[in-house]
């Protein structure tokens, strides 16, 4: 070991590297953990990445062959059903998590200046997450994935003027057809991870540039800081494992289920729904009256949602006052107001027929 | 003097090469932008789908069927005449069915409801379902699109 490493030091700047690596400090303090939820996304996504690969070993895509190929691998592969069910697990617990570490900066105010970029490429992380969710949401072509798509190309299909390019451009035709398991399985297994990981880096570079952030509130009784590299990445790799272990748990006892094939002339079975992080949006989509103000109560909710996501991923440049050491109550209010909201509207999307 | 001349010089050098990138960029980017959108196949005009005899469905029974790329829903009602729609829920787009318990046509995904006429009468459908045509020779059932 020594040995290589002299090795590589005798022709490498190894020493920059590590000294780069040791720049880092982790400020200690009492809302501390909300610092491991960042890496659990990071972790989540390296088994994604992993089982992804292992499931493409199999997987067939097309309207004749997904479906079938996804039932070979959870009933003849061995393992596969293990591994099918750690990807389905994972991707959800992906989300979940970069949900929390997405409203632990937000209420913490971590992306006031100089972070206003690593807030911004977080984000499209973000909004990557929930289109590997989207696009894999299909690939096993059953019955609910196949109404689910449906349901949510067609409200892309509403937005004004580029709707009907963005519904033909998502859906590769008028119809949810075989065409769009190609595209989405395109997206899910190539555009999505390449761009993903370019702003992964990204994120994490000037992360490590610019070393971890303390929150707002907290600035000034900082006492006490941890090296990041080794202390903190040991400890992220303690939180990796229980994380590991609470994705097998779930993997194995409640295992991913695959339900009926596709069929688009059948009629749609009930219980249609989303994924559990667009069920919110969903189920407010449902609540609008057909008209608000004379504009369909459908665009009013798309525009609301997406009016929101802008303002959130531009909320550095719209929250002046935190880079003066200023906590603006309405961050918090508003934060807060979505956080339930979002809660809300999903608990009331599963329990509400 | 001089400086200018050079300034001039640049001026012309950074206007090529800036057009030549520009060109260049819209010669690889055009017909990327064109292979994402997906030809329009040629829609088949229907005429006329057969769709089983009238012994194949009792008073109060319904069928999905092919109808072109689409799904076709046909209707037996309690008074025994045929009724035929495109099945595709004028909401989103999921695929309505009849309950014969309701007497209505019913789409699961968020309990929109129509009548026998395809009028949306209940739930979030903005538009009646499109009609289709039945006719009946012999005993063969044939749905064709309305006139
Ligand atoms: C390079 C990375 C990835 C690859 C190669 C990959 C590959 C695949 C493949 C081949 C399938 C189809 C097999 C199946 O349906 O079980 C699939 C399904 C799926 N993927 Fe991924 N994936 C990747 C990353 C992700 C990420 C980051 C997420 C979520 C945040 C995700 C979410 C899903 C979901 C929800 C399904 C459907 C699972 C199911 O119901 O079977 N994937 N993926
Ligand atoms: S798609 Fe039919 S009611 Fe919504």
């Amino acid at each position: 070991m020594r040995g290589l490493i002299n090795w590589l030091a005798e022709r490498y700047q190894i020493d920059q590297l590590l000294s780069f690596a040791k720049k880092k400090d982790v400020p200690i303090h009492k809302e501390f953990v909300w610092y491991y939820f960042g890496g659990i996304a990071l972790f989540l996504f390296i088994i994604q990445v992993f089982t992804g690969i292992l499931l493409l070993l199999y997987y067939k895509p097309g309207a004749d062959t997904a479906f079938e190929s996804v039932q070979f691998i959870v009933t003849k592969v061995k393992y596969g059903w293990l591994i099918r069910s750690i990807h389905s697990w994972s991707a959800n617990l992906m989300v979940l998590a970069a949900f929390i570490h997405m409203f632990s900066n937000l209420f913490a105010r971590t992306y006031r200046k100089p972070r206003e970029l690593t807030w911004i490429s977080g984000m499209f992380l973000f909004f990557l997450s929930m289109g590997f969710g989207f696009s894999g949401y299909l690939l096993p072509w059953n019955e609910l994935a196949f109404f689910a798509t449906k349901v949510g190309t067609d409200i892309a299909g509403a937005v004004p003027i580029i709707g009907e390019y963005m519904l033909v451009f998502l859906r590769g035709g008028q119809d949810v057809t075989g065409g769009t398991l190609s595209r989405f399985f395109g997206f899910h297994v190539a555009v999505l991870p390449g761009i993903f990981t370019l702003f992964l880096a990204a994120h994490l570079a000037i992360i490590q540039f610019q070393g971890m952030s303390t929150p707002l509130h907290l600035e000034g009784k900082i006492k006490r800081k941890m090296p990041f590299f080794p202390n903190f990445m040991l400890r992220d790799l303690v939180v990796w494992i229980g994380v590991l272990n609470v994705v097998a748990l779930l993997a194995v006892f409640f295992p991913w289920e695959l339900g009926v094939k596709a069929d688009a002339f059948q009629a749609a079975p009930a219980g249609i729904k989303p994924e559990w992080y667009f069920m919110f949006m969903f189920q407010t989509l449902k609540f609008l009256p057909a008209e608000v103000f004379f504009i369909e109560g459908e665009l009013v909710g798309i525009g609301g949602f997406s009016l929101a996501g802008i303002l959130v991923v531009l909320l550095p440049f719209i929250d002046r006052k935190s880079s003066r050491g200023i906590k603006h109550p309405l961050v918090t209010i508003l934060g807060v107001l979505a956080v339930l909201f979002i809660i809300a509207m999903t608990i009331v999307g599963y329990t509400i027929e | 003097m001089e400086g200018n001349k050079t300034n001039s010089r640049r001026g012309f050098l950074n206007v090529l090469l800036g057009g030549t990138l520009a060109t260049f960029f819209g010669m690889v980017i055009y017909p990327v932008i064109r292979l994402m959108e997906p030809p329009k196949l040629p829609e088949a005009d229907i005429s006329s789908v057969a769709v089983g005899k009238i012994t194949d469905l009792k008073p109060d029974q319904s069928k999905l069927f092919k109808f072109g790329r689409q799904p076709g829903l046909l209707i037996r009602t309690s008074e025994g005449e045929f009724k035929a729609f495109i099945a595709t829920c004028t909401h989103l787009d999921c695929t309505v069915q009849y309950r014969s318990d309701m007497k209505i046509i019913w789409c699961a995904c968020h309990n929109g409801q129509y009548d026998l006429n395809g009028l949306n009468v209940a739930g979030p459908p903005p538009r009646p379902l499109t009609p289709l045509e039945v006719h009946i020779k012999d005993d063969a059932i044939f749905v064709s699109p309305k006139a």
